[in-house]
């Protein structure tokens, strides 16, 4: 059985290249459908498949630049990326990202960091989960009262809808925004994209979490544009992240290749389904996938109050993180594969 | 002793000091990795040994690789799906 294990050229560990590729399929399904680098479920499969923490994080970055170009070629076939607004975006990513990132070492110099931000990451993460089942039952709300009151049902209801508050700010300069279908001042992306950006600098993530609920939110993209748009910026910013963590000499492109043959074929398969799947599927899926790694912070934090169940703790997050990937890739294949037959099966109807 | 001597063993110290405290702490960004060329042979080995002698051609032809495979694997994949039968071009679902 030794063919399936490959020696990686940098890290010097032997991997069993299977489980790179069945890694790289799942986060690269969710990471399609989602909108979002998924380093947080990569990371414990690495460490699973006997990656050494130093280049797990690093790999991670390489192989989510290479498959969030691929999704994000799929989304913009589809029309769902807003190029103007992912460069507009750009700005505040990058200056928000940087003054978290060294805001962070601040506090890190203050030997105040650790647990805090984890206690941060979780309040924002049940901020996240609330906003996104709040709205879906006040969209239900709506249809309820519409059909109690014999009137049709809006198909683009929304529930919660903070951007139509902020899109009355009329600073200029203003921005049409065609694929998104907004106009607003170039102010509120601008903004938007700073907070995120400094949130993710200070929380050390990617930040597709934040900032796809922030476009749907706040900004008002309709869900669908905001997995595409989020998606441009994650492939952006993994590129530079790759650059930045492979000149460290902290990625192991190997691994980062084999987990993008399977990434390329997920990330296919997540970001097609979005094409049968209604956005507000997508947004319950989405908060699934937020209270699954809220659950997985809490477990990891757990262990600092109590530090005899640091084991257990660990196993269960691990568990709890790989069985999320495995249920939510199964679920969005499954949906895609029944929506292409259907689709193939009207084409062959119509001929 | 020579003044000479005093700088030589005053900057021998100075540098040793800021390479201990660098690799004490900062987060392990510093700490050197070696790869071990021995057991590889051909493209490996050739892999491994860029990454020993030059972290930036090894970055730079990483940033480059990168995004090729993705495009590629991406050409690939549409060609399938197209061949399957799926219309990549437009999405029918127009709701928020």
């Amino acid at each position: 059985m030794d063919w399936l294990f490959v020696l990686m050229p940098i890290a010097g560990v032997k991997i069993f290249w299977p489980g790179l590729i069945i890694l790289g399929i799942g986060v690269g399904v969710i990471g399609g459908f989602f909108g979002m680098g998924g380093a947080w479920m990569v990371t414990p499969g690495l460490n699973i498949l006997g990656f050494p923490m130093a280049f797990a994080i690093g790999t991670d970055i390489a192989h989510m630049a290479g498959k969030s170009l691929i999704s994000t070629m799929r989304h913009g076939k589809f029309g769902n990326v807003d190029y103007k607004l992912g460069m507009i975006m750009l700005i505040g990513t990058v200056v928000g990202f940087e003054i978290g990132a060294q805001m962070i070492m601040f506090l890190e110099r203050m030997g105040i960091v650790g647990p805090v931000v984890r206690w941060m990451y979780l309040v924002l993460l049940a901020l996240i989960a609330w906003m996104v089942f709040a709205d879906v039952a006040k969209k239900r709300r709506k249809e309820r009262e519409a059909i109690a009151a014999g009137k049709e049902v809006d198909k683009l209801s929304t529930g919660i809808e903070w951007h139509k508050t902020l899109h009355k700010i009329k600073i200029p300069p203003m921005v049409t925004l065609h694929t998104a279908g907004i106009t607003c001042t170039a102010w509120l992306p601008i903004m938007v994209s700073f907070f995120t950006g400094w949130l993710a600098g200070i929380l050390g993530i990617g930040g597709g979490l934040i900032r796809m609920p922030a476009l749907i939110y706040l900004i008002g993209c309709p869900t669908h544009v905001a997995v595409g748009t989020d998606l441009f910026e994650v492939m952006i910013s993994g590129l530079y992240g790759a650059a930045s963590y492979t000149f460290k000499g902290r990625t192991e492109l190997v691994a980062a290749i084999i987990m993008l043959i399977g990434a390329a074929m997920g990330a296919q398969v997540g970001s097609v389904a979005t094409k049968y799947i209604k956005g507000y599927g997508i947004r319950i899926a989405f908060g699934l996938a937020v209270v699954g790694c809220f659950i997985s912070v809490l477990l990891k934090l757990i262990p600092n109050y109590i530090p005899g169940l640091y084991a257990i703790c660990d196993a269960i997050a691990t568990v709890l993180i790989l069985g999320l990937v495995a249920a939510m890739s199964i679920y969005i294949t499954v949906k895609m594969v029944q929506g292409a037959a259907k689709e193939v099966a009207m084409k062959k109807g119509k001929v | 002793m020579p003044v000479v001597k005093r700088l030589a063993l005053t900057l021998t110290t100075l540098c040793l000091t800021a390479k201990t405290a660098l690799a004490a702490g900062g987060g392990g960004e510093y700490i050197v990795i070696v790869a071990d060329t021995r057991k590889l042979t051909g493209l490996m080995a050739w892999w491994a040994n860029l990454y020993n002698e030059s972290h930036l051609y090894f970055t730079l032809l990483t940033v480059v690789l990168i995004p090729v495979i993705g495009v590629i694997f991406g050409v690939l994949a549409d060609y399938i799906m197209h061949f399957i039968g799926i219309d990549l071009s437009s999405r029918d679902l127009a709701e928020h």
